[in-house]
Protein backbone atom coordinates (compact mmCIF):
# COMPACT_ATOMS: atom_id res chain seq x y z
CA UNK A 1 0.00 0.00 0.00
CA UNK A 2 1.40 3.70 -0.78
CA UNK A 3 1.89 5.81 1.91
CA UNK A 4 1.67 8.75 -0.12
CA UNK A 5 -2.32 7.84 -0.56
CA UNK A 6 -3.15 11.00 0.18
CA UNK A 7 -1.12 12.81 -2.79
CA UNK A 8 -2.57 10.40 -4.94
CA UNK A 9 -6.16 11.34 -3.75
CA UNK A 10 -5.25 14.99 -4.31
CA UNK A 11 -3.94 14.33 -7.91
CA UNK A 12 -6.89 12.45 -8.80
CA UNK A 13 -8.84 14.90 -7.45
CA UNK A 14 -7.06 17.72 -9.80
CA UNK A 15 -6.96 15.98 -13.07
CA UNK A 16 -10.99 15.25 -12.49
CA UNK A 17 -11.88 18.51 -11.87
CA UNK A 18 -9.93 20.25 -14.41
CA UNK A 19 -11.54 19.05 -17.33
CA UNK A 20 -15.32 19.85 -15.50
CA UNK A 21 -14.41 23.46 -14.85
CA UNK A 22 -12.29 24.64 -17.87
CA UNK A 23 -15.71 25.19 -20.13
CA UNK A 24 -17.87 26.59 -18.08
CA UNK A 25 -15.45 29.49 -17.04
CA UNK A 26 -13.82 29.20 -20.17
CA UNK A 27 -16.56 29.33 -22.65
CA UNK A 28 -18.58 32.10 -19.92
CA UNK A 29 -19.57 34.24 -22.67
CA UNK A 30 -18.30 32.79 -25.72
CA UNK A 31 -20.88 32.62 -28.79
CA UNK A 32 -20.40 29.01 -30.45
CA UNK A 33 -21.45 29.46 -34.41
CA UNK A 34 -25.08 27.48 -35.01
CA UNK A 35 -23.96 24.28 -36.18
CA UNK A 36 -21.10 23.86 -32.56
CA UNK A 37 -24.91 25.15 -30.65
CA UNK A 38 -26.89 22.08 -32.41
CA UNK A 39 -23.60 19.74 -31.79
CA UNK A 40 -23.74 20.74 -27.76
CA UNK A 41 -27.30 20.19 -27.35
CA UNK A 42 -27.36 17.07 -29.24
CA UNK A 43 -24.40 15.89 -26.44
CA UNK A 44 -26.90 14.89 -23.04
CA UNK A 45 -29.13 12.41 -25.56
CA UNK A 46 -25.81 10.89 -27.17
CA UNK A 47 -24.12 10.81 -23.87
CA UNK A 48 -27.03 8.91 -22.24
CA UNK A 49 -26.84 6.65 -25.22
CA UNK A 50 -23.53 5.51 -24.47
CA UNK A 51 -24.02 5.22 -20.63
CA UNK A 52 -26.56 3.02 -21.26
CA UNK A 53 -25.55 0.79 -23.97
CA UNK A 54 -24.33 -1.81 -23.65
CA UNK A 55 -23.43 -1.06 -19.67
CA UNK A 56 -26.69 -2.28 -18.84
CA UNK A 57 -26.60 -5.60 -20.39
CA UNK A 58 -23.44 -5.87 -18.72
CA UNK A 59 -23.98 -6.09 -15.23
CA UNK A 60 -24.70 -9.32 -14.81
CA UNK A 61 -23.36 -12.35 -16.78
CA UNK A 62 -26.72 -13.54 -17.15
CA UNK A 63 -27.88 -11.06 -20.14
CA UNK A 64 -31.67 -11.36 -18.87
CA UNK A 65 -31.05 -9.55 -16.04
CA UNK A 66 -29.87 -6.55 -17.90
CA UNK A 67 -32.88 -7.11 -20.72
CA UNK A 68 -35.09 -7.20 -17.96
CA UNK A 69 -33.92 -3.84 -15.95
CA UNK A 70 -33.97 -2.72 -19.09
CA UNK A 71 -37.72 -3.57 -20.36
CA UNK A 72 -39.03 -2.11 -16.83
CA UNK A 73 -37.49 0.80 -17.26
CA UNK A 74 -38.18 2.34 -20.31
CA UNK A 75 -42.18 0.72 -19.61
CA UNK A 76 -41.97 2.57 -16.46
CA UNK A 77 -40.95 5.85 -17.76
CA UNK A 78 -42.71 5.56 -21.12
CA UNK A 79 -46.15 5.11 -18.98
CA UNK A 80 -45.12 8.47 -17.42
CA UNK A 81 -43.94 7.06 -14.05
CA UNK A 82 -41.10 9.60 -12.24
CA UNK A 83 -38.18 9.31 -12.52
CA UNK A 84 -37.70 8.03 -8.72
CA UNK A 85 -40.50 5.55 -9.21
CA UNK A 86 -38.63 4.16 -12.54
CA UNK A 87 -35.40 3.46 -10.60
CA UNK A 88 -37.53 1.73 -7.76
CA UNK A 89 -39.69 -0.15 -10.12
CA UNK A 90 -36.44 -1.78 -12.09
CA UNK A 91 -34.57 -2.92 -9.11
CA UNK A 92 -37.69 -4.56 -7.45
CA UNK A 93 -38.67 -6.20 -10.67
CA UNK A 94 -34.82 -7.65 -10.48
CA UNK A 95 -34.90 -8.56 -7.22
CA UNK A 96 -37.91 -10.76 -7.56
CA UNK A 97 -36.20 -12.01 -10.79
CA UNK A 98 -32.90 -13.14 -8.75
CA UNK A 99 -35.01 -14.17 -5.77
CA UNK A 100 -37.38 -16.50 -7.84
CA UNK B 1 -34.16 26.60 -7.09
CA UNK B 2 -32.14 25.08 -4.61
CA UNK B 3 -35.33 23.02 -3.34
CA UNK B 4 -35.81 22.05 -6.99
CA UNK B 5 -32.38 20.85 -7.44
CA UNK B 6 -32.71 18.72 -3.96
CA UNK B 7 -36.09 17.32 -5.72
CA UNK B 8 -34.32 15.96 -9.00
CA UNK B 9 -31.54 14.82 -7.19
CA UNK B 10 -33.34 12.04 -5.25
CA UNK B 11 -32.98 9.70 -7.87
CA UNK B 12 -29.21 10.27 -8.37
CA UNK B 13 -28.90 9.68 -4.47
CA UNK B 14 -30.91 6.13 -4.16
CA UNK B 15 -28.99 5.35 -7.42
CA UNK B 16 -25.94 6.67 -5.50
CA UNK B 17 -26.23 4.78 -2.34
CA UNK B 18 -25.02 0.82 -3.41
CA UNK B 19 -22.44 1.70 -5.74
CA UNK B 20 -20.53 4.07 -2.92
CA UNK B 21 -21.55 1.38 -0.29
CA UNK B 22 -19.71 -0.90 -2.67
CA UNK B 23 -17.00 1.67 -2.77
CA UNK B 24 -16.35 2.15 0.82
CA UNK B 25 -16.52 -1.85 1.07
CA UNK B 26 -13.57 -2.47 -1.46
CA UNK B 27 -11.60 0.27 -0.36
CA UNK B 28 -11.38 -1.42 3.01
CA UNK B 29 -10.59 -4.67 1.77
CA UNK B 30 -7.94 -2.97 -0.21
CA UNK B 31 -6.88 -1.32 3.04
CA UNK B 32 -7.37 2.22 2.66
CA UNK B 33 -8.49 3.78 6.08
CA UNK B 34 -11.98 5.20 6.98
CA UNK B 35 -10.07 8.77 6.31
CA UNK B 36 -8.31 8.00 2.71
CA UNK B 37 -11.91 6.49 1.69
CA UNK B 38 -14.26 9.47 2.65
CA UNK B 39 -11.42 11.84 1.50
CA UNK B 40 -11.27 10.40 -1.93
CA UNK B 41 -14.88 10.01 -2.15
CA UNK B 42 -15.09 13.97 -1.20
CA UNK B 43 -12.30 14.98 -3.56
CA UNK B 44 -12.53 12.73 -6.26
CA UNK B 45 -15.99 12.46 -6.64
CA UNK B 46 -16.20 9.98 -9.49
CA UNK B 47 -17.30 6.22 -9.39
CA UNK B 48 -15.67 4.48 -12.27
CA UNK B 49 -12.29 6.27 -10.97
CA UNK B 50 -12.67 5.81 -7.93
CA UNK B 51 -13.42 1.90 -8.43
CA UNK B 52 -10.60 1.46 -10.98
CA UNK B 53 -8.14 3.13 -8.61
CA UNK B 54 -8.84 0.68 -5.80
CA UNK B 55 -8.09 -2.09 -8.44
CA UNK B 56 -4.97 0.02 -9.37
CA UNK B 57 -3.53 0.57 -5.72
CA UNK B 58 -3.89 -3.49 -5.03
CA UNK B 59 -1.68 -4.17 -8.11
CA UNK B 60 0.95 -1.79 -6.74
CA UNK B 61 0.60 0.57 -9.72
CA UNK B 62 2.64 4.36 -8.93
CA UNK B 63 1.23 7.16 -8.31
CA UNK B 64 1.45 8.55 -11.74
CA UNK B 65 -0.56 5.90 -13.88
CA UNK B 66 -2.84 6.14 -11.39
CA UNK B 67 -3.55 9.95 -11.61
CA UNK B 68 -3.01 9.63 -15.79
CA UNK B 69 -5.84 6.47 -15.52
CA UNK B 70 -8.60 9.04 -13.82
CA UNK B 71 -7.92 11.80 -16.03
CA UNK B 72 -8.09 9.47 -19.15
CA UNK B 73 -11.93 8.22 -17.65
CA UNK B 74 -12.69 11.18 -16.36
CA UNK B 75 -11.78 13.53 -20.03
CA UNK B 76 -15.97 12.97 -21.02
CA UNK B 77 -16.59 15.23 -18.19
CA UNK B 78 -15.00 18.40 -20.52
CA UNK B 79 -17.49 17.41 -23.06
CA UNK B 80 -20.90 17.56 -20.64
CA UNK B 81 -19.80 20.30 -18.75
CA UNK B 82 -19.29 22.03 -22.43
CA UNK B 83 -22.64 20.86 -23.39
CA UNK B 84 -24.22 21.97 -19.97
CA UNK B 85 -22.75 25.50 -20.33
CA UNK B 86 -24.75 26.37 -23.65
CA UNK B 87 -27.86 25.82 -21.16
CA UNK B 88 -26.53 27.63 -17.65
CA UNK B 89 -27.55 30.61 -17.09
CA UNK B 90 -24.73 33.41 -16.51
CA UNK B 91 -24.53 33.40 -13.21
CA UNK B 92 -21.09 34.59 -11.72
CA UNK B 93 -17.34 32.70 -12.48
CA UNK B 94 -16.84 31.41 -9.14
CA UNK B 95 -20.51 30.05 -8.88
CA UNK B 96 -19.72 28.16 -12.15
CA UNK B 97 -16.45 27.02 -11.08
CA UNK B 98 -17.83 25.58 -7.98
CA UNK B 99 -20.57 23.94 -9.27
CA UNK B 100 -18.51 22.13 -12.01
CA UNK B 101 -17.17 20.16 -9.31
CA UNK B 102 -20.18 18.24 -8.95
CA UNK B 103 -20.62 17.14 -12.75
CA UNK B 104 -21.12 13.62 -12.86
CA UNK B 105 -22.43 11.15 -15.82
CA UNK B 106 -25.57 11.39 -13.35
CA UNK B 107 -25.91 15.28 -12.38
CA UNK B 108 -24.72 16.32 -15.83
CA UNK B 109 -28.27 14.34 -17.37
CA UNK B 110 -30.38 15.07 -14.51
CA UNK B 111 -29.60 18.60 -15.76
CA UNK B 112 -29.37 18.44 -18.89
CA UNK B 113 -32.91 16.97 -19.24
CA UNK B 114 -34.79 19.85 -17.30
CA UNK B 115 -36.75 22.44 -19.14
CA UNK B 116 -35.03 25.40 -19.71
CA UNK B 117 -31.84 26.86 -18.26
CA UNK B 118 -29.84 25.74 -15.17
CA UNK B 119 -28.75 28.09 -12.68
CA UNK B 120 -26.20 27.87 -10.25
CA UNK B 121 -29.02 27.30 -7.42
CA UNK B 122 -30.16 24.55 -9.11
CA UNK B 123 -27.11 22.82 -9.70
CA UNK B 124 -26.16 23.46 -5.79
CA UNK B 125 -28.92 21.65 -4.75
CA UNK B 126 -29.03 18.53 -7.22
CA UNK B 127 -25.23 18.40 -6.50
CA UNK B 128 -25.57 19.20 -2.53
CA UNK B 129 -27.96 15.72 -2.23
CA UNK B 130 -26.29 13.72 -4.51
CA UNK B 131 -22.94 14.42 -3.19
CA UNK B 132 -24.19 13.71 0.35
CA UNK B 133 -25.04 10.03 -0.67
CA UNK B 134 -22.15 9.62 -2.44
CA UNK B 135 -19.85 10.72 0.45
CA UNK B 136 -22.00 9.63 3.28
CA UNK B 137 -22.17 5.86 1.75
CA UNK B 138 -18.81 5.73 1.02
CA UNK B 139 -17.93 5.59 4.61
CA UNK B 140 -20.87 3.45 5.63
CA UNK B 141 -19.98 1.04 3.47
CA UNK B 142 -16.33 1.12 4.85
CA UNK B 143 -17.57 0.70 8.49
CA UNK B 144 -20.60 -1.88 7.83
CA UNK B 145 -19.51 -3.87 4.88
CA UNK B 146 -22.27 -5.15 2.64
CA UNK B 147 -24.55 -5.92 5.15
CA UNK B 148 -27.30 -5.83 2.45
CA UNK B 149 -29.03 -9.22 1.25
CA UNK B 150 -27.32 -10.57 -2.03
CA UNK B 151 -30.40 -10.57 -4.24
CA UNK B 152 -30.99 -7.05 -3.12
CA UNK B 153 -27.12 -5.97 -3.81
CA UNK B 154 -27.10 -7.34 -7.38
CA UNK B 155 -30.60 -5.69 -8.19
CA UNK B 156 -29.14 -2.33 -6.90
CA UNK B 157 -26.98 -2.35 -9.52
CA UNK B 158 -29.24 -1.65 -12.12
CA UNK B 159 -30.55 1.49 -10.27
CA UNK B 160 -28.08 3.95 -11.98
CA UNK B 161 -28.75 2.78 -15.72
CA UNK B 162 -33.05 2.70 -15.10
CA UNK B 163 -32.65 6.12 -14.14
CA UNK B 164 -30.39 6.53 -17.46
CA UNK B 165 -32.94 5.21 -19.05
CA UNK B 166 -35.79 7.02 -17.34
CA UNK B 167 -34.44 10.66 -18.60
CA UNK B 168 -33.81 9.32 -22.05
CA UNK B 169 -37.40 7.80 -22.59
CA UNK B 170 -39.16 11.44 -21.98
CA UNK B 171 -36.94 13.17 -24.59
CA UNK B 172 -37.86 10.27 -26.69
CA UNK B 173 -41.20 10.66 -26.30
CA UNK B 174 -40.93 14.50 -27.48
CA UNK B 175 -38.53 14.30 -30.15
CA UNK B 176 -37.47 11.92 -32.35
CA UNK B 177 -33.92 13.33 -32.58
CA UNK B 178 -33.13 12.40 -29.24
CA UNK B 179 -33.91 8.04 -30.19
CA UNK B 180 -31.23 8.40 -32.89
CA UNK B 181 -28.61 10.41 -30.88
CA UNK B 182 -28.75 7.82 -27.74
CA UNK B 183 -29.16 4.25 -30.43
CA UNK B 184 -26.36 5.50 -33.01
CA UNK B 185 -23.71 6.29 -29.61
CA UNK B 186 -24.68 3.36 -28.09
CA UNK B 187 -23.93 1.50 -31.11
CA UNK B 188 -20.43 3.40 -31.50
CA UNK B 189 -19.94 2.57 -27.92
CA UNK B 190 -20.11 -1.44 -28.61
CA UNK B 191 -17.92 -1.18 -31.53
CA UNK B 192 -15.52 0.91 -29.52
CA UNK B 193 -15.31 -1.11 -25.91
CA UNK B 194 -16.47 -4.63 -27.25
CA UNK B 195 -14.28 -4.93 -30.75
CA UNK B 196 -11.58 -2.53 -30.36
CA UNK B 197 -11.18 -2.58 -26.67
CA UNK B 198 -10.80 1.53 -26.29
CA UNK B 199 -10.84 2.57 -22.55
CA UNK B 200 -14.22 3.36 -21.53
CA UNK B 201 -13.91 7.08 -21.11
CA UNK B 202 -12.49 7.71 -24.20
CA UNK B 203 -15.31 5.37 -25.98
CA UNK B 204 -18.21 7.43 -24.45
CA UNK B 205 -16.30 10.52 -25.44
CA UNK B 206 -15.74 9.24 -28.77
CA UNK B 207 -19.02 7.51 -29.23
CA UNK B 208 -20.85 11.14 -28.06
CA UNK B 209 -18.82 13.27 -30.25
CA UNK B 210 -19.49 11.34 -33.58
CA UNK B 211 -23.20 10.42 -33.08
CA UNK B 212 -23.85 14.19 -31.91
CA UNK B 213 -21.96 15.63 -35.01
CA UNK B 214 -23.52 13.62 -37.92
CA UNK B 215 -27.20 13.77 -36.85
CA UNK B 216 -26.81 17.08 -36.45
CA UNK B 217 -25.72 17.09 -39.83
CA UNK B 218 -28.28 15.00 -41.07
CA UNK B 219 -30.93 17.24 -39.48
CA UNK B 220 -28.59 20.84 -41.48
CA UNK B 221 -28.98 18.88 -44.78
CA UNK B 222 -32.31 17.77 -44.15
CA UNK B 223 -33.47 21.44 -43.44
CA UNK B 224 -31.73 22.79 -46.87
CA UNK B 225 -33.11 19.98 -49.17
CA UNK B 226 -36.57 21.53 -47.33
CA UNK B 227 -35.72 24.92 -48.45
CA UNK B 228 -34.60 23.88 -51.74
CA UNK B 229 -37.68 22.10 -52.66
Amino acid sequence: MHSNIFLIILGMGLVTYIPRMLPLTLFHRIELPPFWRGVLRNVPYATLGALIIPGIFLIQDDPWFGIFGFTSAVVASWLGVNITGVVLISVLVLTVYTTV
Amino acid sequence: MFRHGIKSGVAIAIGYAPVALTFGLLAKSTGLSLMDTTLMSMIVFAGAAQYISLNLLSLGTGPFEIILTTFILNIRHFLMSASLNEKAENDSLWKKALYAFGITDETFSVASMKQGTVSASYMFGLIFISYSSWVINSAIGHIVGAYLPESVQVSLSVALYAMFVGLLVPAVKTERKALWLAVCAGAINCVLLLWLNVPKGWAIVISTIISAICIQWVVEKGKETEYAQ
